[in-house]
């Protein structure tokens, strides 16, 4: 028996205080009925005695102290999951709002998830091709990997990962995959950007959206990525789906995450963000990934807006020691007119080691990267030095890997919005990229690979 | 004893009617009996962080407390096995749940079922002491667990069964001086807050070998020493961890996962088992025990990992073997301290870390150390501490880095502008420092002579010399350089690729013997001497530059671990014989 509560205290919002409850438990979901019949949802975030705080997901407008009423559920936050799901439009909450009925659920599902137990998951091995050179070639992305996309205002993220979900595949394999979106805070026009390339390339069919935009409530964002990975857990793990995960922004999601910690006047760690977090961070990115024994995969996108391109902000900086890795966009490319402007150095794929090679790949495909970053490395040095006391001053070496980081730009990373290279195309450019170089300088590849993948001189 | 649930917030949650409960004691929560461990006691309440998600308890809810300080159980079935950081075996919760961690699960850290061949090695009769061994068994094929007396028993023995045993079967009886008995299993328990005790601390003075040639030449760390390893994302924390669990000379590896990626887990579950001791054959997984509290999983027990990770260690240690405790990562930890800190409504410190991180850091480390142990025999073990920090951005001045540096003897600082260049381990030769080369250094000159140390302060000269010499460059240009200190740029250059420079991911690369190391750095400083010489002479720098031995050198450390020897001393002759024609061909001009 559900008993409604008319003893609403007080209310700041985010935060609500409820009195003389009774039952009520930690992380509750609750229904808040105003005197116009409207609901809104709301959970409980601490329980002292008959008192409790409580969190609204919307706005505490119009909310009458002593006419509203407040019912507990009995259960936290839960999403209705099914296979209808796919080709629908749902809010951050999970509601549908594409006009269509309401799905006809297979299970209620729990939206915080469990932890998966490390002994019950598969490492993630299985290549993904892209298409994209930069993230083929030098930060390759397997199956249940989460590699995001650490990007800045007004940087192309979008057109990327887009690219991305349009163009990735595994190789040789047809099972089913699906695409869950999830927009976070972001605006009407870069989430119609997704649903229109979505649509156009008939990927809509397998997709699921959540849209939560810029001027829905702020608080609604923290419960939206956690119902958009439910949706995916689902379709992964008990209908064997390849799930695609892209969230856009973290940075709306973390910024609602100190909005509540604020409210509850909780003791604040780096720039006001609370001192979880972390924790809370890693409680959404850590559910992509394998399953033993299951024939599906989470595999995550996760896009983050950098304030001022600081990657030591919390955010960038807490995503990336728990994500597997990071794509950087770099403004100074973007200028420069490279599309995709992947900033290939600080960029990285922690699991590519186990992702590439003989029979995933091309034998040649770890000693090629690593040359390919070791000599644009050193190739942008040289062009610094450059930049400074002028080409003279150049070793004859020198010069030649200043050339290499011209070309590896123009060529390599530049390979437009639209351009779907396999990676034998990848490497093979690659190779005709190091020939550029003095062979004595192919220090990080192995003799035979060399003699038998650099192109020979006509 | 059983009191009741008043307040629930996250992880901390306050029962009253606790009064006859001890702090530090641990209780069952609610009617999912989730495990929890009491904070702090005011009056009859009491503030109890729990291990579990508290998602749907609430007030009114009852809390039992148990009566014992958080423990683990310690005996055969440790090791090859991964547990979360309350000791819980994760592949039979796998069994028992299914893939995801359900809430109250209650398994016991030693399988009960198991029986193992206990070989007496008292005798009915003998006068134990603690620490004194009972009798062994054959744990794994690399690893022979002593079962000891236990602290607090003393007396005769009066009874010894050999033979199958399961871990909870009595194998052996000691009646003490009261005469009273007492009957032992195979199972010693041990609150993880306390260190174990031993006979008598010594000081570290025999290197650890890691394999890895920046660690074992420039910055070695001693067995029963402490480091940290820096670093911001991406520079390479887990792999260095990995290595060290995987080459080195230790008999144990104790590896907690703290708050980190579970996939990193999952690689070393996977690859452990397939890889072998270069030492003696067999796979590492039968020397290791992994600690895995991934940072999905609750945030208390994160706190509690390290604790039960280092009294695994202690209690190997205590069997006379020389155990690593590597922890990945002290920062995780560290902020676990600081949510449970926040709220139980603490006076932070700085950054929000309660004003007790520091000590807490420190007792930790201490735990580590050369000891000999309890019993008889004056047997010997060690506990050596490798600590992963991750501080924000990067930037060491936070406070768990400074804390960690102001105790720990090694610092391998890992350097992202290195990593971006894919110098692999990233270890930056320039800030890393270890305080135990003076204590090492007569082990080195005993094993290989004078010629180790000294290659090693040629080689940290040529290194800081390229580092004042690169910012002339960066403001004149190369071309101002005498040709002596162009050699030293090249020489530093070979240093770094050549020798420094170590591919975790290439069978013949990723374990290099002292010997080895030894050999190539003498190989690469040769080239220093060799060419010094013949610009003397007058030779010409380009061309000794681009002699085509060099090329050799560079791929030298790939070498296969039998034939390196032969190998390196055919370059040197090599290198040599071209250096003589590039003077012979100045003076013909």
């Amino acid at each position: 028996m559900i008993k409604e509560y008319k003893t609403i205290r007080e209310i700041a919002s985010p935060l609500m205080i409820v009195e003389h409850v009774e039952g009520v438990t930690y992380d509750e979901l609750g229904e808040i009925e105003l005197p116009s019949g409207q609901k809104r949802r709301c959970k409980v975030l601490e329980v002292e005695g008959d008192r409790a705080v409580v969190q609204l997901f919307e706005s505490a407008q119009g909310i009458n102290l002593a006419e509203s009423k407040v019912r507990f559920l009995g259960h936290p936050q839960q999403l209705a999951v099914s296979e209808d799901m796919l080709g629908r439009v749902f809010n951050g909450m999970g509601e549908p709002i594409d006009g269509g009925p309401a799905i006809l659920a297979d299970a209620h599902k729990d939206i915080n998830g469990l932890p998966m137990n490390p002994a019950a998951r598969a490492y993630p091995a299985e290549f993904i091709q892209t298409g994209v050179s930069t993230i083929d070639g030098l930060n390759t992305l397997v199956r249940g990997q989460k590699l995001p996309i650490f990007s800045g205002s007004g940087l192309p993220h979008a057109a990327l990962a887009a690219q991305i979900a349009r163009q990735a595949r595994v190789l040789g394999d047809n099972e089913t995959f699906a695409v869950v979106f999830a927009a976070i805070g972001i605006t009407f026009e870069e989430s119609e950007f997704f649903i229109n390339d979505f649509r156009r390339t008939g990927a809509i069919d397998r997709t699921v959206v959540f849209s939560n935009l810029a001027n829905d409530p702020a608080v609604e964002r923290i419960a939206t990525p956690r119902v958009a990975l439910t949706a995916a857990e689902y379709l992964a793990f008990e209908k064997d789906m390849q799930v695609l995960v892209i969230l856009t922004d973290i940075t709306n999601y973390a910024e609602a995450l100190r909005e509540v910690s604020a409210a509850k006047k909780e003791v604040p760690g780096r720039r006001g963000y609370p001192g979880y977090l972390y924790t809370d961070l890693a409680t959404l990115y850590e559910r992509a990934g394998r399953r033993q024994g299951k024939k599906g995969s989470i595999t995550m996108i996760p896009i983050l807006t950098m304030p001022e391109d600081d990657k030591t902000h919390p955010i960038p900086d807490l995503t990336g020691y728990i994500t597997e890795g990071q794509i950087i966009l770099s403004r100074d490319l973007h200028r420069k007119g490279i599309v995709p402007p992947v900033d290939v150095l600080p960029s990285l794929s922690r699991l590519k080691d186990k992702g590439i090679g003989v029979g995933k790949t091309r034998e040649d495909h770890a000693g090629t990267m690593n040359q390919l970053f070791a000599a644009y490395s050193r190739g942008k040095d040289a062009k610094e030095l450059m930049t400074i006391l002028g080409e003279a001053a150049l070793s004859e070496d020198d010069k030649l890997f200043a050339k290499f980081a011209d070309e590896f730009e123009r060529r390599y990373v530049s390979q437009g919005n639209s351009t779907n290279r396999s990676i034998q195309e990848t490497l093979d450019l690659g190779w005709e990229l190091l020939k550029i170089l003095p062979r004595r300088e192919l220090k990080r590849i192995k003799p035979e690979m060399i003699e038998k993948y650099l192109p020979k001189e006509e | 004893m059983s009191g009741t649930i008043t307040k629930v917030s996250g992880p901390l949650v306050v029962a009253e009617g606790l009064a006859d409960a001890n702090v530090s004691d641990v209780v069952r929560v609610g009617s999912q009996r989730l495990i929890g461990e009491i904070l702090n006691m005011t009056g009859d309440t009491a503030s109890i962080q729990v291990y579990e998600e508290t998602s749907g308890l609430g007030p009114g809810a009852a809390v039992e407390t148990t009566g014992m300080p958080l423990s683990v159980e310690l005996g055969p079935g440790m090791l090859d096995n991964i547990y979360d950081g309350i000791q819980r075996p994760l592949p039979e919760m796998r069994a028992l749940t299914g893939d995801c961690i359900t809430r109250g699960t209650d398994v016991k850290a030693l399988n009960r079922q198991k029986k193992w061949d206990f070989v007496p090695v008292a005798k009915v009769g003998d006068k134990l002491a603690p620490g004194d061994v009972l009798g062994t068994v054959q744990e794994t094929t690399a690893i022979l667990h002593k079962i000891m007396v236990p602290y607090g028993v003393k007396g005769e023995v009066t009874f010894l069964a050999g033979g199958l045993h399961t871990v909870d079967e009595v194998v052996a009886a000691i009646r003490d001086e009261k005469g009273k008995t007492h009957e032992l299993t195979m199972i010693q328990r041990w609150p993880v807050r306390i260190a174990r005790p031993y006979t008598r601390k010594y000081v570290p003075s025999r290197p650890m070998n890691s394999g890895q040639r920046i660690i074992d030449t420039l910055f070695p760390i001693a067995k029963g020493g402490t480091a940290a390893v820096p670093g911001p994302f991406g520079s390479g924390k887990t792999v260095v961890q990995h290595q060290l669990a995987k080459w080195s000379d230790v008999d144990i590896v104790i590896y907690i996962g703290c708050g980190e990626r579970g996939n990193e887990m999952t690689d070393v579950l996977m690859e452990f088992p397939e890889l072998k001791d270069p030492r003696n054959g067999e796979p590492l997984m039968k020397r290791t025990v992994l600690i895995a509290n991934t940072s999905d999983m609750p945030v208390a027990a994160r706190e509690a990992s390290i604790y039960t990770g280092i009294t695994i260690a202690e209690y190997f240690r205590d069997m006379g073997y020389d155990v690593a405790v590597l922890a990945d990562s002290t920062s995780r930890w560290a902020e676990a301290l600081r949510e449970m800190s926040g709220r139980l409504e603490e006076m932070p410190g700085e950054e929000g870390y309660p004003a007790y991180l520091a000590s807490r850091l420190a007792q930790f480390y201490e735990r580590a150390g050369v000891v000999e142990c309890l019993g008889s025999d004056d047997r010997q073990g060690s506990v050596t501490a490798i600590g992963a920090v991750s501080p924000p951005g990067g930037d060491i001045s936070e406070p768990v880095a400074q804390a960690t540096m102001r105790i720990v003897k090694v610092f391998w600082a890992l350097d992202s502008s290195l990593a971006y260049a894919r110098h692999f381990p990233a270890i930056n030769w320039l800030t890393s420092y270890s305080l135990y080369l003076d204590t090492l250094t007569p082990w080195y000159t005993k094993q290989f002579g004078e010629g180790y140390m000294r290659n090693r302060a040629k080689a940290m000269q040529i290194l800081q010399e390229e580092n004042e010499l690169q910012e002339i460059v960066r403001l004149v240009g190369q071309d101002a350089l005498s040709p002596a200190d162009r050699l030293t740029m090249e020489t530093a250059k070979s240093i770094r690729e050549d020798f420094l420079q170590q591919n975790a991911f290439v069978d013949e690369d990723a374990y290099s013997s002292y010997l080895k190391q030894y050999k190539l750095m003498d190989l690469v400083l040769r080239f220093d001497t060799l060419c010094r010489d013949a610009l003397q002479k007058g030779a010409d720098m380009e061309k000794l530059f681009t002699i085509p031995s060099r090329e050799r050198v560079g791929r030298a450390k790939m070498a296969d671990a039998k034939v390196f020897e032969t190998e390196f001393a055919e370059i040197e002759a090599q290198m040599k014989r071209e250096i003589e024609e590039v003077i012979a061909g100045g003076e013909d001009e």
